[in-house]
């Protein structure tokens, strides 16, 4: 229920964001759009509690933070390997997954492939499979630093729920 | 400042010859669906850049619905791809 | 002075962000085989597009453009991992052969064990 809240202002300051049209007929319309939108995800059952991006607090704008300077690492590193490709050794890695929301599993899975250097293949409960472009594009997954990041950030809503 | 913006773009243009250029090669299917998924985000980066140089500011909702759709096409022709059928559930798949 | 600071670094992440677009490209060209093009594809997908975007957003300050511009950078991050995981798994589950190191883990099949015909 509160996720459907939260979506339902989501929606509309996104509405308001993009339109730029204040006229009363204009914003009937964004009304009915939104709650167009709402009724159906609630209807499919898509929405849940563990949906809202509130429940993570101050640690999702950090954990974004550290992923984007991760991403900038992971891109020069493979800029690198571009421009001498006969340097690549490319590998599959495979690390468990200790996550315990499917949330989480997501957030790790897209993290590492959001990285350049790791895409993930396949991802699972226990186990995520992914291919890395050599060993030191792979040490982020296999040293566990994502991991832990991703529990972090898992932790807080855990805590705050 | 249009001379930045201007050679910005050439610069999304070579890669998107480049992407052309390998969606051409091949040799999978897969090759060439990642190359037009290239391709269709360098696309949104030059209509955005595209609005600078021309002002219209109107032109950016152009970038914001093409970001949109570029991932529905990418999935959607890798669905056709795979399954051969837009409207199948995937159940039958993996036999 | 301010605003040649913010302009002067505006124009190097366009740049930059343009110079990055290559590289993927060339990446794009270069690697051996499917999924190490990926990684050329993620460059284009993250670097690429957030510096030009974030170049272009301190063009123009504060108003409703920079917001859409963030708007559309938060799409195409949220969208571009999805859809190449999407096509990673289409690609493993077609048997796609990789080029891989003598030491590496073989190629997981449909249901994640790794296959034993490699």
């Amino acid at each position: 229920m509160r996720a459907l809240l939260f979506l339902t202002l989501l929606l509309a300051a996104l509405w308001l964001a993009i339109s730029g049209v204040y006229k009363p007929v204009i914003l009937l319309l964004g009304v009915a759009s939104v709650v167009l939108v709402v009724w159906l995800s609630a209807r499919m059952q898509v929405i849940g509690d563990e949906h809202n991006p509130l429940a993570f607090g101050l640690r999702l704008p950090i954990f974004w933070l550290w992923t984007l300077i991760e991403i900038i690492k992971a891109n020069l590193h493979v800029a690198r390997l571009t421009l001498h490709p006969e340097r690549i050794s490319p590998r599959i890695v495979t690390v468990p997954v200790e996550q315990g929301s499917s949330i989480a599993k997501v957030v790790f899975g897209n993290t590492c492939t959001l990285t350049p250097g790791t895409v993930t293949l396949f991802l699972n409960r226990e186990k995520l499979v992914a291919h890395a472009l050599d060993q030191e594009s792979a040490e982020a997954l296999i040293s566990g630093r994502l991991a832990r990041k991703v529990a972090w950030l898992e932790g807080s809503s855990e805590s705050s729920e | 400042m249009t001379l930045v913006l201007v050679l910005t773009t050439m610069a999304v243009f070579a890669t998107m010859g480049l992407a052309l250029v390998r969606a051409l090669k091949g040799p999978t299917i897969y090759d060439r669906i990642v190359a037009v998924n290239v391709f269709g985000t360098k696309t949104v980066l030059v209509v955005a850049l595209i609005t600078y140089i021309t002002g219209h500011a109107d032109l950016i909702d152009v970038a914001l619905v093409y970001a949109l759709i570029n991932f529905i096409a990418i999935v959607t022709v890798l669905k056709l791809v795979k399954l051969r059928d837009l409207a199948s559930s995937g159940e039958q798949d993996h036999g | 002075m301010v605003e040649w600071a913010i302009n002067l670094l505006s124009w190097f992440l366009l740049l930059t962000g343009g110079i990055f677009g290559v590289i993927g490209g060339i990446g794009l060209i270069r690697f051996p085989d499917f999924y190490t093009r990926l990684h050329g594809a993620g460059v284009t997908d993250t670097l690429c597009a957030i510096c030009i975007v974030s170049g272009l957003v301190l063009q123009s300050g504060l108003s409703l453009l920079s917001v859409k511009l963030l708007l559309i950078l938060v799409f195409l991050l949220f969208t571009a991992p999805t859809a190449t995981h999407a096509l990673a798994r289409a690609a493993v589950v077609d048997e796609i052969e990789p080029v891989l190191e003598e030491d590496s883990d073989p190629l997981p099949d449909a249901r994640g064990e790794p296959s034993s015909n490699t």
